[in-house]
């Protein structure tokens, strides 16, 4: 029908929201990757020594490692020569308080829909805005520094707790990890650090939004939540980048470290430029992300709505290694157009009565490519370990891909590993339904997918589960005529 | 209110419905039997604009409208409503989410005003009553699980809260409980009006007891081959289609 080939066209046409960039003086190092760059983004921060010798050992081990071929997504070679390391927008002195910041840089996160401003802001959620290499500012510090909780930038967190950086930085995902976390651990530029002490739920969600705005720059942040016994944080990450035609890379790391009866739950929603609807464009995502449960009863829950990104290459996982451990995985993951997406999530038994669930839903659309990849290792010593599994895909049209590689590897004859995968298409029947009792498809589209999603959408705070669910509905625009 | 003029239908190059004549009046309820596969559920989805079907010929005017130009959620907030014989399970989406999104499309449509949800809500409870819906279901993903009597009742739930002005029934009875039968068609005798008419769909002539119908259609190989009152559904009880066929076949020489 005529219509809806005019609806359909609308959809298709629409371009990524956040599009958008903003010109501002930035300090910038040279193109390149080398030793000197990185003496030059450590001294433009005012690093300690250790850090840099850190950082250094870190590079020396990357250039004898080999970009990983394993995953499910096909991209050209990244001239890792071709990208800048830092660029930071020029601030003058750094500024002490939310006042100080530059105002047209506060504006760029209120055009995301994110005001800065304390009094103006949501009670609930502390901000930490990171735009491209830097962070630049974080809200609610003085109100959380009163119950000994740290939240800051990645670099102060160098410079006023050297001695926790110190300890944990490494500690979960170790600088020679994998390719990706060996580039980030040398040439990471910033990133949120969260300290919670002994016994202090923290009252609010803490947030890092981040944001690459400048060109050819390749953003490698770094965020380290620390939780130490008996604590509670509920994290959210955001991103957003310009639409540009060439890819740009982001390789971050997640480290999160629990202590006893600590937990830990990390949310993330993202939205990196996905390139156009040709393909052209859009970015890298080349994540690590891990988190330990290092004492007994520990939890660490992450939770993922992957909207975004060109190429996505990502698997929060969990090492279960105090007795009675809980790791958990939630997942949407949609891709249109070309996007590719290989993730999932590992989860490592290790200790005595620990249990880990996973639950994964993929929406392809378009002529992407979405994978689900998942290990679940049960050790030696993880006596009356337990996983459950749940992967679920969807399609949408006939050109896309689903595909669901499992790993499972036991060693211990009392655990009990369950795993559940399903596939199915949208329906022409279900749409058809919602449109015969006066929905129209965009809305029964979003209407299906979120119902499809609930049990991961549900884990989100409230606040973070209405954004994506608008955001999922605005990705899939299009993707049934 | 509806009329339909020589209506042609085909899928995948077969040809359904061949030459479908039928006027339908406010106030009216006219019944459709037919044999098994003679174009009843074609000729419901086509009024509700599924878009497998290729319209080869004759034109359908609702409320003075050429239907065939709308999108099927077009037509649905104009208010043609149908009971699907078989109506699809949607996951994770609970009832009440999904009709308060249709009711508030529709009602954006007529020029009114969202509902809040405590002005759903009520409205909900207002209409449960009418088809002794369970609340428990309600809450419950749409369709998921149901039983087969449970979504024919949740049908009619649904049509009762878009009070539309031509609702087509299609085989709603099959499916249902004695008791339900007749509570699922007092709903609908209760959402009868001067102002809005109903197509019902069934083999039973046991419905129409309840559902009196002003006139009884029987489709055959997708065509009206008869029509009367609603003492033709008495006489198909006991004599079947077969001398209706026969008529037809004779008719065909
Ligand atoms: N894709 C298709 N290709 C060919 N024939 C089809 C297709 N879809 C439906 N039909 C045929 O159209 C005819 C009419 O089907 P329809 O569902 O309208 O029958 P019905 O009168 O509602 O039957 P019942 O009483 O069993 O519900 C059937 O013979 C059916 O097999
Ligand atoms: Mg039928």
């Amino acid at each position: 029908m005529s219509k809806d080939n005019e609806i359909l066209e609308e959809f298709t046409t629409k371009e990524y929201e956040h599009g958008w960039s903003v010109k501002y003086e930035a300090d910038e190092a040279p193109i390149g990757l080398n030793e000197e760059i990185i003496k030059w983004i450590s001294a433009k921060k005012e690093e300690p020594q250790w850090l840099l010798d850190w950082r250094l050992k870190a590079f020396d081990t990357f250039q004898n490692m080999t970009e990983p071929e394993w995953a499910n997504v096909h991209y050209p070679k990244i001239d890792l020569q071709q990208l800048r390391y830092y660029s930071a927008p020029k601030q003058g002195k750094k500024p002490k308080s939310l006042d100080e910041v530059d105002p047209e840089l506060l504006q760029i996160y209120e055009r995301l829909g994110i005001n800065l401003n304390e009094q103006k802001r949501l009670q609930g959620i502390a901000v930490d805005a990171v735009l491209d290499s830097v962070s630049v500012a974080t809200t609610f510090k003085d109100t959380l520094s009163k119950l000994g909780i740290i939240f800051c930038s990645f670099s102060e967190a160098v410079k006023d707790h050297p001695e926790l950086v110190k300890k944990y930085l490494g500690s979960v995902v170790a600088m020679t990890d994998n390719y990706y976390a060996a580039l980030n651990s040398a040439v990471f530029s910033d990133g949120s650090f969260c300290y919670i002490p002994k016994g202090v739920r923290c009252p609010m969600e803490l947030s890092t939004y981040f944001r690459i705005n400048a060109a050819n720059t390749g953003q490698f942040e770094r965020t380290l939540i620390v939780a130490e016994d008996e604590s509670y944080v509920s994290y959210l990450e955001g991103c957003t980048a310009p639409q540009r035609d060439e890819n740009q890379l982001h390789a971050a790391v997640v480290e999160i470290y629990a202590a006893a009866n600590a937990e830990v739950k990390y949310s993330t929603v993202q939205n990196w430029f996905p390139g156009d609807k040709d393909g052209k464009g859009g970015i890298y995502n080349f994540v690590t992300k891990r988190g330990l449960c290092a004492g007994d009863h520990s939890k660490i829950s992450w939770t993922q709505v992957e909207t975004g990104s060109a190429v996505t290459w990502k698997y929060p996982s969990c090492i279960l290694k105090g007795d009675n451990s809980i790791g958990e995985f939630y997942s949407v993951a949609v891709t249109n157009n070309y996007q590719q997406a290989d993730t999932g999530t590992k989860m490592i038994h290790i200790g005595k009565n620990t249990k880990s669930r996973i639950v994964s839903k993929g929406i392809s659309a378009g002529k992407s490519q979405n994978s689900y990849r998942g290990q679940v290792q049960v050790m030696k010593r993880a006596h009356n370990s337990r996983n459950f599994s749940q992967c679920d895909s969807l399609l949408m049209g006939d050109r896309c891909g689903a595909h669901t590689f499992p790993y499972i590897d036991i060693n211990n004859p009392t655990a009990k590993v369950e795993h559940e995968a399903t596939t199915s298409k949208i329906g022409e029947d279900q749409i058809f339904y919602c449109n015969q009792r006066g929905i129209d498809t965009e809305d029964a589209v979003a209407l299906i997918v979120n119902g499809y999603a609930k049990e991961v959408l549900n884990q989100l705070p409230m606040e973070f589960a209405v954004e994506a669910q608008k955001l999922l509905a605005l990705t899939l625009e299009g993707s049934v005529g | 209110m509806l009329s339909i003029k020589n209506l042609h239908a085909s899928i995948e190059g077969n040809e359904i419905l061949r030459g479908i004549d039928l006027e339908v009046k406010a106030g009216e309820v006219h019944a459709i039997m037919g044999p098994n596969g003679s174009g009843k559920s074609t000729l419901a989805s086509v009024l509700a604009g599924r878009e497998e079907y290729e319209i080869t010929d004759g034109e359908v005017t609702f409320k003075g409208e050429d239907l065939l130009e709308l999108a099927p959620e077009e037509r649905a907030r104009e208010g043609v409503f149908l009971a699907f014989q078989y109506p699809v399970e949607i996951p994770g989406v609970s009832s009440t989410n999904f009709l308060r999104t249709a009711v508030n499309q529709v009602r954006e449509h007529r020029g009114l005003d969202p509902l809040d949800a405590v002005k759903f809500l009520t409205m909900m409870k207002e209409k449960m009553k009418l088809v002794e819906i369970d609340q428990k279901l309600l809450s419950r993903a749409l369709n998921e699980g149901f039983s087969g009597g449970e979504k024919k009742r949740n049908e009619i739930f649904q049509m009762a809260m878009l009070e539309p002005t031509l609702s087509i029934l299609d085989e709603t009875d099959s499916g249902l409980d004695i008791d339900a039968l007749r509570i699922v068609s007092n709903g609908v005798n209760q959402l009868k009006s001067k102002d809005n008419a109903t197509i019902v769909v069934t083999h039973y002539q046991r419905l129409l007891d309840y559902i009196v119908p002003d006139f009884v259609h029987v489709l055959y190989k997708g065509k009206i081959v008869k029509s009367g009152t609603k003492e033709l559904a008495l006489e198909l009880e006991e004599k079947g289609y077969d001398w209706i066929k026969a008529d037809v076949e004779q008719a065909a020489v």
